[in-house]
C-alpha cells in the first residue's frame, strides 16, 4: 500500500485500447457449420472450455485441412467479460493459418502480448490475466480432439500458475536455490500467484490441483530433512565436535530418529533433546523422557545406557546423556 | 443521455441538501464545543438537524442517535464493542448474522472470529432473506448479538425486522440491524420495532458522503469505538461534522416527509422497467418478490451474458449499473449474495443490479430499456451459451459446482 493504491485501480482503465476495441467489436466471433467445413473438404473441430456456471466459457471452431493439418478458418463464441472476449478473439486470429502442431504452442502469454498496445505495457491488469488462460486451454482441447489424444498430453510440465505459466519444477527449484520462505517471495521471483491468485491457496477464483502454499511447505520440509541428513552424515565423518549447536541437535535428533525412538515408542514412551553443553572434556546432552518412559525404572539405567552408547558410537565418544 | 442506475451504491446529493449545508463551511464554521458565539451559534441548526433525523426514523427522545463518519464505522462500533462488553467482560461468545450482510459486517465478524468470537452466518432462502424462525432456532445462551440487515443492498429484499426484534426481545439478546438500505427508502419506525442498534448512512438517501449514524435504543451502554474529546456525550469523540449532520438531517427529512408517495413514484418506474425487461427478453430472471423489495431495486440475471460484459456495454451507453459478477471485482471473488441465494450458479456471473432513485425520470427508464435490451442482444450474439453448433464429441466442458460457505457450522451447498 502506498499513495498509488489509496484509491484502488479502475479495472477498465488498465485495459489496452486493443482489448477495448476487440471487446466492442470482435473480429472472429461466429460459428462454422459442418456443411461449411465439408464444402471446403475440411474437418470441423468444435471445443468448449469453461462453462457459464464457472464465470467464463469459450467455444472454439476450427476448420482444418486434413491433408496439411492447417487451420484454414477459425471462429469463437464466448461467455465472458471484456477481456475474455478480446482474448478469445486474438487467440482465434493467432490460430488461423497455423498447423495444429504449431497452434498448440500458442500460450496465454502470447495471447496477452498480442493484446498489448505497446510491447512493454501489459494489456490487462494482473487479476485479469487468467482470462487469456482459457483461450490457451481451449486450443489444447481442440488439438486433442483433432488428434484423438488427451489435451494434457500437450503439456510438457505441470503448470501451477496458469497466468504466469510457472511450472512445478521451476517453483521447487527457485524455492531451493533462493531459500524462499514466503508466498510473497515466490511471487517476486517467479510472478506465480501474482495475477488471479487462484494458485496461492484453496478457496480462490478457481480450484487448482497444486497450490503454492503446499509446494512451499513441502519443499521447505524436504530442505530441512536434507539438512538434517547432511548433518547426520557429517557426524559419520567425525565432525560432530566442530558443529554448531543447531547442527549438533539435528545430528542427535537424526540418530535418535533412526536408532532409538522406535523402541521407546513401542513401550508407549518418547524423549526429546532439551539442550547440549560443550566443554573441553565432554559434550553433555540433556534429554527429557516423555510418556511411559517418564519415571520408568530403566530410564536411568538400561535405556539411558542404550541411548548414550548409540550416540557415542555414531557421533562422538565425548557424549554424556543426562536426563532431566 | 446518461443515466445513473446505481443508487444502492451511492446517490446524488440533493441540491436542496447542498444548499442547507453551504453556510456551514465558510460562514458558520465554528466548533459547537467552543464556548464563544462562533461555536454556540451552530447549536440551533444542529439541534434542528438532530430533530430531523429523530423524526425521520421515529426515534424516542430517550434513544441516542450518534453521528459517525459512515455506516461502516457504525457497524464496526456495534460489533467490536459487543466483543468487548459482552464477551471479554461477560460470559457470552456468539454473534448471529447472515451470509448476505455488507462487507462492513462480514469482515468485522471474520476479524472477531480471529479474536475468538463464534459467529454463525445464517443462510438465506431462495428469496434472499432469512426467516425469523431460523433466527430463533440459532439463538443460544451464549449469543451476545443478532445482527441482521433491514434491507439487502444487492437484491433490495426486506428482512422481517419486526419479527426478529420480537424474538430477540423475548430471548433477551441484543439486536443490531444494518439499516443503510432501508432508511430513506422505506418507512422505518423505531417505535414499532424492537431494535437495540441501527446503522445508517446519509449518502444512500441523497445526503452527503462521510456522515452516518448509529441509533442506540434507550441510550443503553456500548463502549465507544473512538475515544477522545468526549463529543456526542462521550459516545463518539471527534469534532462534529457540522455540515454533514446538517446535510443528513435535511436529506432524511426530504426522503421521509412524503415517503409513501415517493415510494409509489419510484416503484412505478421500477416496475415499468422490470416488466419491460422481463417481457422483451427471454431467459431472464429477477431475484425476490417485488412486494418485499425496496421500491427502487432490480437484480436481474440475464442468461448467457456475463455481468461485467453487460456492465461494459451499459457503460458504453453511459448507463451506470452494478454487477456482483466475480469478474468485475478486484479480487475476482464471486458475490456472496448471489451465491447465497443459490437459485443457480449462473446467477453469480450474470446478475445486474439496477437501482433507481426519486430523481430517475420516465425518459431515463425508456432509454435504459432500450440500451439494456440492445446490449443483451449484442452479447448473446457472441455468447457461447447461445451458439447453435455444438461441440465435437468429447469436446464438451464440465459445469462448475460453486460452493459457498463460511468456515462455520452451517455449510450451504448449491
Ligand atoms: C447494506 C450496507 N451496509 C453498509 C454500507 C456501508 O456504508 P458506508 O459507505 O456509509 O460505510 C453499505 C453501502 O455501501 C450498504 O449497502
Amino acid at each position: 500500500m502506498a499513495k498509488d493504491n489509496l484509491l484502488g485501480g479502475s479495472l477498465w482503465d488498465a485495459y489496452s485500447n486493443k482489448v477495448t476495441t476487440l471487446m466492442n467489436n470482435p473480429q472472429h466471433q461466429g460459428e462454422i457449420t459442418e456443411e461449411e467445413a465439408a464444402a471446403h473438404g475440411n474437418k470441423l473441430i468444435v471445443a468448449d472450455f469453461g462453462a457459464e456456471s464457472c464465470g467464463d466459457a469459450v467455444r472454439l471452431y476450427w476448420e482444418i485441412n486434413p491433408e496439411t493439418d492447417v487451420i484454414e478458418n477459425a471462429k469463437f463464441k464466448s461467455f465472458g467479460c471484456g477481456t475474455a472476449i478480446a482474448s478469445s478473439d486474438v487467440m482465434t486470429e493467432l490460430c488461423m493459418g497455423k498447423t495444429v502442431d504449431e497452434a498448440v504452442k500458442i500460450t496465454n502469454i502470447d495471447v496477452e502480448k498480442a493484446l498489448r498496445d505497446d510491447p512493454d505495457t501489459p494489456a490487462v491488469p494482473p487479476q485479469k490475466m487468467h482470462c487469456s488462460v482459457m483461450a490457451y486451454d481451449v486450443i489444447k482441447k481442440a488439438a486433442g480432439l483433432y488428434k484423438g489424444v488427451d489435451a494434457e498430453s500437450f503439456e510438457e510440465d505441470i503448470i501451477v500458475c496458469e497466468c504466469a505459466r510457472v511450472s512445478l519444477s521451476t517453483l521447487q527449484e527457485v524455492i531451493r536455490l533462493n531459500d524462499l520462505k514466503t508466498i510473497e517471495e515466490i511471487t517476486d521471483y517467479t510472478k506465480a500467484g501474482g495475477f488471479c491468485k487462484s494458485c496461492i491457496k484453496p478457496g480462490g477464483h478457481e480450484e487448482r490441483e497444486y497450490y503454492l502454499v503446499d509446494i512451499l511447505a513441502d519443499t521447505r520440509r524436504q530442505m530441512d530433512e536434507e539438512k538434517m541428513a547432511a548433518a547426520a552424515d557429517a557426524s559419520m565423518t567425525g565432525d560432530f565436535e566442530n558443529m554448531t549447536l543447531v547442527q549438533q541437535i539435528k545430528a542427535i535428533d537424526a540418530v535418535i530418529d533412526e536408532s532409538v525412538r522406535q523402541f521407546l515408542v513401542m513401550d508407549g514412551g518418547n524423549m526429546e533433546v532439551i539442550d547440549i553443553k560443550n566443554s573441553d572434556d565432554n559434550i553433555d546432552v540433556y534429554i527429557r523422557y516423555l510418556g511411559a518412559c517418564n519415571g520408568c525404572a530403566s530410564s536411568t539405567t538400561g535405556t539411558l545406557y542404550a541411548i548414550e552408547s548409540t550416540l557415542k558410537e555414531k557421533l562422538s565418544q565425548k557424549i554424556r546423556v543426562l536426563p532431566i | 443521455m446518461q443515466v445513473y442506475m446505481d443508487n444502492n451504491a451511492t446517490t446524488m446529493t440533493d441540491p436542496k441538501v447542498v444548499e442547507a449545508m453551504l453556510p456551514f463551511f465558510s460562514e458558520r464554521y465554528g466548533n459547537p464545543n467552543s464556548l464563544h458565539k462562533f461555536g454556540t451559534s451552530v447549536h440551533l441548526p444542529l439541534s434542528k438537524a438532530i430533530d430531523q433525523v429523530y423524526k425521520g426514523i421515529n426515534a424516542s427522545d430517550g434513544d441516542d442517535i450518534v453521528f459517525t463518519s459512515c455506516a461502516t464505522e457504525a457497524n464496526n462500533w456495534v460489533l467490536q464493542s459487543v466483543w468487548i462488553d459482552n464477551v471479554l467482560n461477560s460470559d457470552k461468545n456468539h454473534i448471529l448474522t447472515t451470509e448476505v450482510e455488507h462487507p462492513s459486517i462480514l469482515s468485522t465478524c471474520k476479524f472477531l472470529e480471529e479474536q475468538g468470537m463464534k459467529v454463525t452466518y445464517l443462510p438465506v432462502n431462495d428469496q434472499g432473506i432469512v426467516e425469523a424462525h431460523t433466527v430463533r432456532s440459532f439463538i443460544t445462551d451464549k449469543t451476545a448479538l443478532v445482527s441482521i440487515m433491514w434491507a439487502n443492498n444487492e437484491t433490495g429484499m426486506i428482512f422481517p425486522i419486526q419479527e426478529i426484534g420480537e424474538i430477540c426481545k423475548e430471548k433477551g439478546v441484543l439486536f443490531h440491524t444494518d439499516g443503510v438500505q432501508a432508511v430513506g427508502k422505506i418507512p422505518v419506525d423505531m417505535q414499532s420495532v424492537h431494535v437495540d442498534f441501527m446503522s445508517m448512512s446519509a449518502h444512500k438517501f441523497h445526503g452527503p458522503k462521510g456522515i452516518g449514524a448509529l441509533y442506540i435504543r434507550d441510550s443503553q451502554p456500548l463502549t465507544p469505538l473512538f475515544h477522545g474529546g468526549e463529543q456526542m456525550g462521550g459516545r463518539r469523540s471527534g469534532t462534529l461534522n457540522v455540515p454533514g449532520i446538517i446535510g443528513m438531517g435535511r436529506a432524511l427529512e426530504l426522503a421521509t416527509e412524503n415517503i409513501e408517495a415517493t415510494m409509489a413514484l419510484i416503484r412505478s418506474k421500477r416496475d415499468r422497467l422490470e416488466d419491460a425487461l422481463l417481457e422483451m427478453l427471454d431467459d431472464v430472471m429477477v431475484v425476490g418478490e417485488r412486494d418485499n423489495r425496496t421500491p427502487n431495486t432490480i437484480l436481474i440475471s440475464v442468461r448467457g451474458v456475463e455481468g461485467e460484459g453487460m456492465l461494459w456495454d451499459l457503460n458504453n451507453a453511459l448507463i451506470g449499473a452494478s454487477t456482483g459478477s466475480a469478474c468485475a471485482s478486484e479480487d475476482l471473488e464471486a458475490n456472496t449474495v448471489m451465491l447465497a441465494i443459490g437459485a443457480d450458479n449462473e446467477l453469480a456471473h450474470t446478475g445486474i443490479r439496477l437501482s433507481l432513485s426519486r430523481f430517475t425520470t420516465d425518459e431515463e427508464v425508456d432509454y435504459v430499456i432500450e440500451a439494456f435490451t440492445a446490449a443483451v442482444k449484442r452479447l448473446r450474439a457472441i455468447s457461447s451459451s447461445y451458439a447453435k453448433v455444438g461441440p465435437s464429441p468429447g469436446g464438451e466442458a464440465q459445469a462448475c459446482d460453486l460452493l459457498y460457505h463460511h468456515d462455520n457450522d452451517i455449510v450451504v451447498k448449491h
